[in-house]
Protein backbone atom coordinates (compact mmCIF):
# COMPACT_ATOMS: atom_id res chain seq x y z
CA UNK A 1 0.00 0.00 0.00
CA UNK A 2 1.24 3.61 -0.64
CA UNK A 3 2.24 5.68 1.65
CA UNK A 4 3.88 9.13 3.02
CA UNK A 5 7.09 9.03 4.36
CA UNK A 6 7.75 10.60 7.86
CA UNK A 7 10.49 11.83 9.05
CA UNK A 8 12.08 12.29 12.58
CA UNK A 9 14.45 15.13 12.93
CA UNK A 10 14.76 15.93 17.15
CA UNK A 11 12.05 16.70 18.65
CA UNK A 12 10.03 17.14 15.03
CA UNK A 13 8.37 15.08 12.37
CA UNK A 14 8.65 16.02 9.35
CA UNK A 15 6.16 15.68 6.23
CA UNK A 16 6.58 16.43 2.70
CA UNK A 17 3.58 15.69 0.66
CA UNK A 18 4.99 15.32 -2.84
CA UNK A 19 1.45 14.21 -4.87
CA UNK A 20 -1.63 14.96 -4.97
CA UNK A 21 -3.37 12.70 -2.12
CA UNK A 22 -6.65 10.82 -2.90
CA UNK A 23 -8.21 10.22 0.23
CA UNK A 24 -7.69 6.84 1.54
CA UNK A 25 -4.07 7.95 1.66
CA UNK A 26 -4.70 11.40 3.36
CA UNK A 27 -6.48 9.24 5.68
CA UNK A 28 -3.41 6.83 6.39
CA UNK A 29 -1.37 10.08 6.93
CA UNK A 30 -3.44 11.12 9.41
CA UNK A 31 -3.30 7.76 11.00
CA UNK A 32 0.08 7.33 10.38
CA UNK A 33 0.99 10.99 12.17
CA UNK A 34 -0.59 10.61 15.59
CA UNK A 35 0.93 6.62 16.03
CA UNK A 36 4.54 8.80 15.35
CA UNK A 37 3.86 11.34 18.10
CA UNK A 38 2.76 8.67 20.53
CA UNK A 39 5.89 6.52 19.86
CA UNK A 40 8.38 9.57 19.96
CA UNK A 41 6.67 11.86 21.92
CA UNK A 42 7.68 14.46 18.91
CA UNK A 43 6.77 18.03 20.02
CA UNK A 44 6.13 19.20 16.43
CA UNK A 45 4.56 18.69 13.31
CA UNK A 46 5.82 19.79 10.05
CA UNK A 47 3.88 19.52 7.08
CA UNK A 48 5.27 20.59 3.85
CA UNK A 49 2.29 20.89 0.98
CA UNK A 50 4.26 23.25 -1.55
CA UNK A 51 3.72 20.42 -4.20
CA UNK A 52 0.15 20.01 -3.59
CA UNK A 53 -1.76 21.78 -6.18
CA UNK A 54 -5.21 20.77 -4.85
CA UNK A 55 -6.39 21.54 -1.23
CA UNK A 56 -10.26 20.61 -1.29
CA UNK A 57 -12.50 20.78 2.09
CA UNK A 58 -11.48 16.91 2.68
CA UNK A 59 -7.93 17.29 2.80
CA UNK A 60 -8.45 20.85 4.67
CA UNK A 61 -10.20 18.69 7.30
CA UNK A 62 -7.70 15.55 7.70
CA UNK A 63 -5.11 18.59 8.37
CA UNK A 64 -7.49 20.42 10.88
CA UNK A 65 -7.72 16.55 12.49
CA UNK A 66 -4.20 16.15 12.16
CA UNK A 67 -3.61 19.86 13.90
CA UNK A 68 -5.65 18.51 16.63
CA UNK A 69 -4.80 15.19 17.53
CA UNK A 70 -1.63 16.25 17.87
CA UNK A 71 -2.26 18.86 20.26
CA UNK A 72 -3.89 16.74 22.81
CA UNK A 73 -0.75 15.04 22.58
CA UNK A 74 1.32 18.03 22.97
CA UNK A 75 2.91 18.47 19.70
CA UNK A 76 2.07 21.51 17.59
CA UNK A 77 1.42 21.28 14.08
CA UNK A 78 2.60 23.86 11.15
CA UNK A 79 1.79 23.77 7.24
CA UNK A 80 4.06 25.01 5.05
CA UNK A 81 4.72 25.96 1.37
CA UNK A 82 0.92 26.69 0.43
CA UNK A 83 0.66 27.74 -2.96
CA UNK A 84 -1.26 30.93 -3.34
CA UNK A 85 -3.67 29.62 -5.58
CA UNK A 86 -4.34 26.97 -3.28
CA UNK A 87 -4.99 29.65 -0.57
CA UNK A 88 -7.03 31.77 -2.56
CA UNK A 89 -9.50 28.98 -3.42
CA UNK A 90 -9.81 27.54 0.15
CA UNK A 91 -10.72 30.93 1.48
CA UNK A 92 -13.07 30.84 -1.16
CA UNK A 93 -14.47 27.24 -0.26
CA UNK A 94 -14.57 28.19 2.95
CA UNK A 95 -12.26 26.73 4.93
CA UNK A 96 -9.83 28.37 7.20
CA UNK A 97 -7.89 25.74 8.78
CA UNK A 98 -8.52 26.91 12.17
CA UNK A 99 -6.03 25.48 14.82
CA UNK A 100 -3.29 24.64 12.09
CA UNK A 101 -0.31 27.18 12.32
CA UNK A 102 0.73 27.94 8.96
CA UNK A 103 4.42 29.34 7.62
CA UNK A 104 5.67 30.34 4.22
CA UNK A 105 8.33 27.47 4.07
CA UNK A 106 9.91 25.06 5.63
CA UNK A 107 12.67 27.13 7.27
CA UNK A 108 10.27 29.57 8.84
CA UNK A 109 8.27 26.49 10.08
CA UNK A 110 11.20 25.16 11.61
CA UNK A 111 11.94 28.70 13.44
CA UNK A 112 7.93 28.73 14.23
CA UNK A 113 8.00 24.82 15.95
CA UNK A 114 11.54 26.10 17.66
CA UNK A 115 10.09 29.44 19.10
CA UNK A 116 6.52 26.90 20.57
CA UNK A 117 9.31 24.43 21.93
CA UNK A 118 11.01 27.26 23.82
CA UNK A 119 7.85 29.16 24.95
CA UNK A 120 7.41 25.87 26.84
CA UNK A 121 10.73 24.87 28.08
CA UNK A 122 12.18 26.05 31.56
CA UNK A 123 14.60 29.01 31.10
CA UNK A 124 17.93 27.54 30.28
CA UNK A 125 20.54 29.64 32.26
CA UNK A 126 23.10 26.74 31.88
CA UNK A 127 24.06 27.81 28.14
CA UNK A 128 25.66 31.39 29.36
CA UNK A 129 27.74 29.96 31.90
CA UNK A 130 28.76 27.67 29.85
CA UNK A 131 30.86 30.31 27.89
CA UNK A 132 33.63 30.51 30.27
CA UNK A 133 37.39 30.12 28.87
CA UNK A 134 38.42 26.84 28.36
CA UNK A 135 41.58 27.68 27.08
CA UNK A 136 43.44 26.04 29.56
CA UNK B 1 -23.07 27.70 -27.00
CA UNK B 2 -20.61 26.03 -28.86
CA UNK B 3 -18.77 22.79 -27.36
CA UNK B 4 -15.14 22.21 -28.84
CA UNK B 5 -13.71 18.98 -27.13
CA UNK B 6 -16.01 16.59 -24.94
CA UNK B 7 -14.67 14.13 -23.13
CA UNK B 8 -16.54 11.64 -20.71
CA UNK B 9 -15.08 9.80 -17.84
CA UNK B 10 -16.56 7.14 -15.32
CA UNK B 11 -15.85 7.69 -12.01
CA UNK B 12 -16.41 4.82 -9.93
CA UNK B 13 -13.81 4.58 -7.59
CA UNK B 14 -11.54 6.54 -5.04
CA UNK B 15 -8.50 6.09 -7.34
CA UNK B 16 -10.73 7.95 -10.33
CA UNK B 17 -10.07 11.09 -9.02
CA UNK B 18 -6.73 12.21 -9.30
CA UNK B 19 -6.69 10.83 -13.36
CA UNK B 20 -10.28 12.99 -13.41
CA UNK B 21 -8.68 16.09 -11.69
CA UNK B 22 -5.14 15.77 -13.66
CA UNK B 23 -7.97 15.72 -17.04
CA UNK B 24 -9.80 18.84 -15.88
CA UNK B 25 -6.45 20.10 -15.29
CA UNK B 26 -5.33 19.39 -19.07
CA UNK B 27 -8.59 21.07 -20.62
CA UNK B 28 -7.54 24.57 -18.07
CA UNK B 29 -4.38 24.31 -19.61
CA UNK B 30 -5.54 23.29 -23.17
CA UNK B 31 -7.49 26.67 -23.21
CA UNK B 32 -4.85 28.89 -21.36
CA UNK B 33 -6.91 29.20 -18.22
CA UNK B 34 -4.64 30.91 -15.63
CA UNK B 35 -3.67 28.79 -12.33
CA UNK B 36 -6.47 30.24 -9.71
CA UNK B 37 -8.71 29.97 -11.84
CA UNK B 38 -7.98 26.08 -12.91
CA UNK B 39 -7.25 25.40 -8.94
CA UNK B 40 -10.76 26.56 -8.02
CA UNK B 41 -12.71 24.53 -10.93
CA UNK B 42 -10.25 21.40 -10.12
CA UNK B 43 -11.25 22.03 -6.29
CA UNK B 44 -15.09 22.23 -7.23
CA UNK B 45 -14.98 19.35 -9.24
CA UNK B 46 -12.99 17.59 -6.51
CA UNK B 47 -15.65 18.10 -4.17
CA UNK B 48 -18.47 17.18 -6.45
CA UNK B 49 -16.97 13.84 -7.68
CA UNK B 50 -16.18 12.79 -3.98
CA UNK B 51 -20.41 13.45 -3.41
CA UNK B 52 -20.43 11.43 -6.17
CA UNK B 53 -18.63 8.67 -4.74
CA UNK B 54 -20.01 8.83 -1.52
CA UNK B 55 -23.53 8.91 -2.00
CA UNK B 56 -24.05 7.53 -5.26
CA UNK B 57 -21.43 5.11 -5.56
CA UNK B 58 -19.87 7.16 -8.06
CA UNK B 59 -21.35 7.93 -11.57
CA UNK B 60 -19.83 9.81 -14.57
CA UNK B 61 -18.89 13.00 -15.71
CA UNK B 62 -18.57 14.98 -18.99
CA UNK B 63 -15.73 17.64 -19.49
CA UNK B 64 -16.33 19.80 -22.44
CA UNK B 65 -15.00 23.21 -23.62
CA UNK B 66 -17.22 25.42 -24.61
CA UNK B 67 -17.18 28.67 -26.24
CA UNK B 68 -20.30 31.51 -25.59
CA UNK B 69 -20.32 35.13 -26.66
CA UNK B 70 -16.65 35.09 -27.54
CA UNK B 71 -15.87 33.64 -24.16
CA UNK B 72 -13.98 30.59 -23.75
CA UNK B 73 -14.67 27.84 -20.44
CA UNK B 74 -15.06 24.99 -19.37
CA UNK B 75 -18.09 22.67 -18.09
CA UNK B 76 -18.02 19.98 -16.34
CA UNK B 77 -22.12 17.61 -15.64
CA UNK B 78 -21.63 15.26 -13.07
CA UNK B 79 -24.23 13.07 -13.54
CA UNK B 80 -25.20 9.70 -10.98
CA UNK B 81 -28.25 7.52 -10.08
CA UNK B 82 -27.66 7.56 -6.48
CA UNK B 83 -30.39 8.86 -4.23
CA UNK B 84 -30.86 11.71 -5.04
CA UNK B 85 -31.01 15.21 -2.86
CA UNK B 86 -34.70 15.54 -1.13
CA UNK B 87 -34.12 19.15 0.05
CA UNK B 88 -31.71 21.02 -1.78
CA UNK B 89 -31.78 24.40 -0.56
CA UNK B 90 -30.72 22.36 2.82
CA UNK B 91 -28.07 20.67 0.89
CA UNK B 92 -26.95 23.97 -0.70
CA UNK B 93 -26.44 25.59 3.16
CA UNK B 94 -23.00 25.71 4.17
CA UNK B 95 -22.02 23.42 7.42
CA UNK B 96 -24.96 20.73 6.40
CA UNK B 97 -24.09 17.43 5.72
CA UNK B 98 -25.65 14.18 5.93
CA UNK B 99 -22.51 12.52 6.21
CA UNK B 100 -19.35 13.00 8.37
CA UNK B 101 -17.85 16.19 6.50
CA UNK B 102 -17.87 19.65 7.22
CA UNK B 103 -20.39 20.43 5.13
CA UNK B 104 -18.34 22.54 2.47
CA UNK B 105 -19.09 20.36 -0.42
CA UNK B 106 -21.40 21.84 -2.29
CA UNK B 107 -21.67 25.56 -0.95
CA UNK B 108 -17.74 25.66 -1.74
CA UNK B 109 -17.94 24.58 -4.75
CA UNK B 110 -20.70 26.92 -5.92
CA UNK B 111 -18.46 29.40 -4.42
CA UNK B 112 -15.65 28.63 -6.26
CA UNK B 113 -16.99 28.49 -10.15
CA UNK B 114 -18.93 30.87 -12.13
CA UNK B 115 -22.16 28.69 -12.84
CA UNK B 116 -23.38 26.44 -11.21
CA UNK B 117 -26.60 24.10 -11.48
CA UNK B 118 -27.93 21.33 -9.22
CA UNK B 119 -30.87 19.32 -10.19
CA UNK B 120 -31.99 16.51 -8.10
CA UNK B 121 -34.67 13.74 -8.49
CA UNK B 122 -35.21 11.14 -5.47
CA UNK B 123 -34.76 8.02 -5.96
CA UNK B 124 -33.49 8.48 -9.62
CA UNK B 125 -30.25 10.65 -9.02
CA UNK B 126 -28.48 13.95 -8.68
CA UNK B 127 -27.21 15.84 -12.10
CA UNK B 128 -24.67 18.76 -11.13
CA UNK B 129 -23.49 21.16 -14.06
CA UNK B 130 -20.60 23.92 -13.36
CA UNK B 131 -19.15 25.99 -15.66
CA UNK B 132 -16.49 28.45 -15.27
CA UNK B 133 -14.78 30.69 -17.55
CA UNK B 134 -11.10 31.32 -18.84
CA UNK B 135 -10.37 34.47 -17.16
CA UNK B 136 -12.90 33.54 -14.54
CA UNK B 137 -15.68 35.66 -15.18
Amino acid sequence: MERIPILKMGPFLLVTIQIDLYDRLALTLENDLINMVSQTGARGVLIDISAVSIVDSFMGRILGNIASMSRIMDAETVVVGMQPAVAITLVELGLTLQGVHTALNVEKGMELLNNKLGDNLEPDDEEEEDQDDRND
Amino acid sequence: MIVMTKDTMDIVREQDVVPFRNRVREFGTRIGMSLVNQTKLITAASELVRNMLKYANGGKVILEVISHNAKTGIRLTFSDQGPGIPDIAQAMRDGFSTGRSLGLGLPGAKRLVNEFDLKSTPGEGTTVTVIHWKHGR
